[in-house]
């Protein structure tokens, strides 16, 4: 078991690695942070000497060392565009991403498999086709068309909900909530909805068919025969049943929702980490995105960690397999 | 008969009390990017000078037709007998936010804050060799030679307290390469109209009027200050109700908002002009199928050029109307602008494709434009008609189209044949665009001339112009600068960028030309 962690961790240590590599890589192509770091009426001397300064002019395989050995003490660096420590900025804005997170994926959870269930038990009812088809808009609408629709219904025509922002919040300790104020929560609706349609399609398309699945198998039959009640069978026999894999699926889509609600954020100024990297991007400030990229992998990372460890203890062959030294 | 008297007496002073309630008014103002920081010397930059405006402030201000007017200072001129010495008398009375007074001493430390290796103020501070406090009210700036247009250079740096300053280390500009954050870059301490409240960095800063401040009390008392990226969001906010002003209005939004009931565009020309440039010098071009020589080392490719471009058609189909075409590189607030300069020829698509075929090309070339995409209004989209007007006289162009953080880097290290820029004029002095665009590219000057237009007899004059100490001699050679730069068509202006913001009805602000609007300018209806 130990020995299996151990390479685990090793193997995701690489894995950051790598993607702290490329991004380096990639940020050679963003543009020059100088252009928006200095002033109009900046000469070429003043251009050179804050090359130098900040290791600009350095070959990147050195400025990547430099990140590496920073970044193991902890040390991000200096955000170009706002001056504050970029570790600070993203420890601020990451309550933001995981509220708005966690909020679509319970939406996408609830939602999803009552919807799935629902169409499930009724497979050939008018209302469970309507469901279908919403459910294809809701996956093959991009999430913004989603966002700027939402806005228009409920904040522009309607006038019901916030159009942008997170309200009015509450500190509690470093943690910033939204969740404690009627504003923040209201603010928290719309976001949350447009971030979690993927998922929650998705989950209530898996649903329906495992349950369909499920429903056919002999051991529902003799249910049936036993003479259990339907809310019984739907629930305790078939649903328990279905919701193995429905888990998994929502764990690893947490990350990804954590790690990919830019565009949400964006659209509804929702003050968050994903917002932070666009307007880093904008303003090529590398140290932000570096950091920001290594915190996406650390979140994969180690919900795959998790998952794996999971698979581990729950699959005897996985460990057998250990102990062999497969 | 005495009871009622009090009782008359209660009902006005709670209807003068009701009437101080209703004057309490709240701004939400909403624009597409924050300041970058809260400290007043660390970036040359317009958002962050415009919040800057708001809790500190300088020693002169610039109304918005674009002249000087005292702030901090109430007057100032060169030193009698000693045109190398500006003398200017303070205001008195005046405190900081946490009541310390404000004296010459404040402004000694600020100016020599904003010299200091790390601030971007400094180039426009590099003439000044010390500044003195002579008495409590009253600095001198000793100048490394006559400077005549140095005010102009004051309207952006904003004054700090020593005191409060040294006390929490501020002596240098936040040094991005030490790590450290500096004390300054969230916290303020200023003389200006409003006090900050809160800042939340990117989403929102809260100000409150400062009851203290010296001049009549602002009708905004209260300032909402948040941050929109998203052009439809930012719209969006405005038509719901949540925010009371938007900067950064998108021309295709403007008619709508106009005519939407409830809510206004103010309108008004940018102190911020858009050019075309190209290589001027002989080496071939890198983008060309003309390898042996540089088509636009020829005048006359130029003039033809020129001769494609149609401002008007940009102005009506690019810009939907919110653009001042012009002649000249120079937008009409700066000192040396005249109008004869700013007319520019109407389009002539047979007369450029003779001068095209006189200079040796009747079927024209081919070349690469680049252009930015997320810099200027429409920047892209004035880019694109443009290849197809060239087009038209047979010139065969690729557009090259680039975030401005990639794009910039081409103009500064002179890898771009053919290129759209805009410049900006914060001195209104047009010695500030000859420094940077028309100079001879060298360690100081002509920063973004990549052009290679290097004219020694105009050099020479532009570097006249920084002490030369009679105000008419000085016009004169920046008449004769103009004059031969467009001659010689180093640049090809397009327009000069129009402004707007919408608000709601009932509440009015002005446009300002350099974008950096103030609340204190607010009117209410």
């Amino acid at each position: 078991m130990l020995a299996f962690i151990a390479r685990r961790l090793f193997q995701s240590v690489i894995v950051m690695l790598v993607v702290a590599f490329i991004a380096f890589l990639v940020f050679r192509y963003v543009g020059d942070p100088l252009a928006n770091l200095l002033s109009q009426d900046a000469n070429q001397a003043d251009y050179d000497a804050a090359r130098q300064r900040l290791g600009l002019d350095q070959p990147f395989y050195i400025q990547f060392f430099h990140f590496v050995g920073n970044a193991l003490q902890g040390q991000f660096g200096t955000s170009y565009r706002l001056q504050q420590p970029v570790s600070q900025l993203i420890l601020e804005r990451l309550p933001a991403t995981i509220e708005l997170a966690v909020a679509s994926s319970i939406i996408a959870l609830i939602g999803g498999v009552g919807l799935g269930i629902y169409s499930a038990l009724r497979p050939r009812a008018i209302s469970t086709g309507f469901i279908m088809t919403a459910s294809l808009i809701g996956v093959s609408l991009p999430t913004f068309l989603i966002g700027i629709g939402l806005i228009y219904i409920f904040a522009v025509e309607l006038k019901w909900l916030p159009s942008f922002g997170r309200g009015e919040v509450v500190q509690i300790g470093w943690w910033r909530t939204g969740l404690l104020t009627s504003s923040g929560l209201r603010s928290l609706i719309l976001p949350a909805i447009t971030l979690s349609l993927f998922q929650l399609t998705l989950i209530m398309r898996l649903v329906r068919a495992e349950m369909l699945e499920v429903m056919r198998t002999d051991y529902i039959r003799f249910a049936k025969a036993r003479g259990l009640s339907k809310r019984a069978i739907n629930f305790g026999h078939a649903l328990k049943n279905t919701m193995v894999p429905v888990i998994t699926i929502t764990g690893l889509q947490l990350g990804s929702v954590i790690a990919f609600a830019i565009i949400t954020e964006t659209v509804f100024q929702w003050p968050g980490v994903g917002s932070l990297f666009v307007n880093s991007v904008a303003a090529v400030d590398v140290p932000v995105m570096a950091a920001y990229l290594v915190f996406v992998a650390l979140v994969f990372v180690v919900i795959n960690l998790i998952v794996d460890i999971l698979y581990f203890i729950v699959d005897p062959r996985l460990r057998d397999g250990a102990k062999s030294g497969r | 008969m005495h009871s009622s008297l009090t009782r008359i007496a209660a009902v006005l002073v709670a209807s003068t009390m009701l009437a101080g309630v209703a004057n309490a008014e709240t701004i939400r103002w909403a624009r597409s990017s924050d300041a970058l920081t809260l400290d007043p010397h660390s970036q040359n930059q317009g958002n962050t000078h415009t919040l800057a405006h708001h809790i500190y402030e300088t020693l002169l201000g610039r109304d918005n037709d674009g002249n000087l007017t005292p702030r901090l200072a109430t007057e100032w001129a060169l030193k009698e007998g000693d045109d190398t010495v500006w003398v200017f008398k303070l205001r008195e009375g005046v405190k900081f936010h946490d009541g310390a007074d404000f004296t010459a001493e404040d402004v000694v430390y600020s100016i020599t804050r904003a010299k200091s290796e790390f601030s971007n103020m400094k180039q426009l501070h590099a003439e000044v060799e010390s500044v003195t406090a002579v008495d409590d009210y009253t600095v001198e700036f000793q100048m490394a030679g006559p400077s005549l247009i140095y005010p102009n250079n004051l309207t952006n740096t904003f004054i700090m307290d020593k005191t409060w300053s040294e006390a929490n280390d501020l002596d240098t500009v936040q040094d991005f390469a030490s790590g450290a954050t500096n004390y300054s870059v969230l916290n303020t301490n200023g003389t200006g109209p409003y006090t900050l409240v809160s800042r939340e960095v990117d989403v929102k800063t809260v100000l409150t009027a400062n009851p203290e401040w010296w001049g009549d009390a602002p009708a905004v008392t209260d300032i909402e200050y948040v941050v929109i990226a998203d052009a439809q969001t930012r719209i969006s906010a405005l038509l719901s109700g949540e925010i009371d002003i938007v900067q950064d209005v998108p021309p295709q939004d403007i008619e709508r908002l106009s005519s939407t009931e409830g809510f206004k565009v103010e309108t008004g020309p940018e102190n911020r002009v858009i050019y075309f440039g190209y290589k001027v010098s002989e080496e071939p071009l890198a983008s060309s199928n003309v390898t042996d020589k540089n088509p636009l080392s020829d005048p006359k490719v130029r003039e033809a050029f020129e001769l494609a471009l149609d401002r008007d058609a940009i102005k009506q189909v690019v810009m939907r109307g919110q653009s001042i075409p012009t002649g000249v590189a120079n937008p009409p607030f700066v000192a040396g602008w005249t109008e004869e300069l700013d007319a520019y020829p109407a389009p002539d698509v047979e007369k450029a494709k003779a001068l095209l075929a006189e200079a040796g090309y009747p079927d024209g070339f081919s070349i690469t434009l680049d252009t930015p995409n997320n810099r200027y209004v429409n920047d892209e989209a004035i880019s694109t008609a443009y290849v197809g007007m060239l087009g038209q006289i047979g010139v065969d162009v690729t557009l090259a189209s680039r975030p401005v953080a990639e794009h910039s880097p081409l103009i500064l290290n002179g890898t771009t044949d053919f290129y759209l820029l805009g410049w900006g004029v914060p001195t209104f002095d047009s010695a500030y665009v000859f420094n940077d665009l028309y100079h001879t590219n060298d360690e100081t000057h002509g920063t973004y001339n990549p052009s290679g237009y290097s004219n020694a007899e105009v050099d020479e004059m532009i570097i006249s112009l920084g002490t030369e100490s009679d105000e008419a001699t000085r016009n004169e050679t920046v008449a004769k600068i103009w004059e031969q730069v467009k001659a010689d068509r180093v640049l090809l202006p397009v327009h000069i960028q129009v402004l707007a913001y919408a608000m709601r009805d009932g509440v009015t602000l002005p446009v300002q030309p350099e974008n950096q609007p103030n609340m204190t300018t607010v009117t209410f209806e």
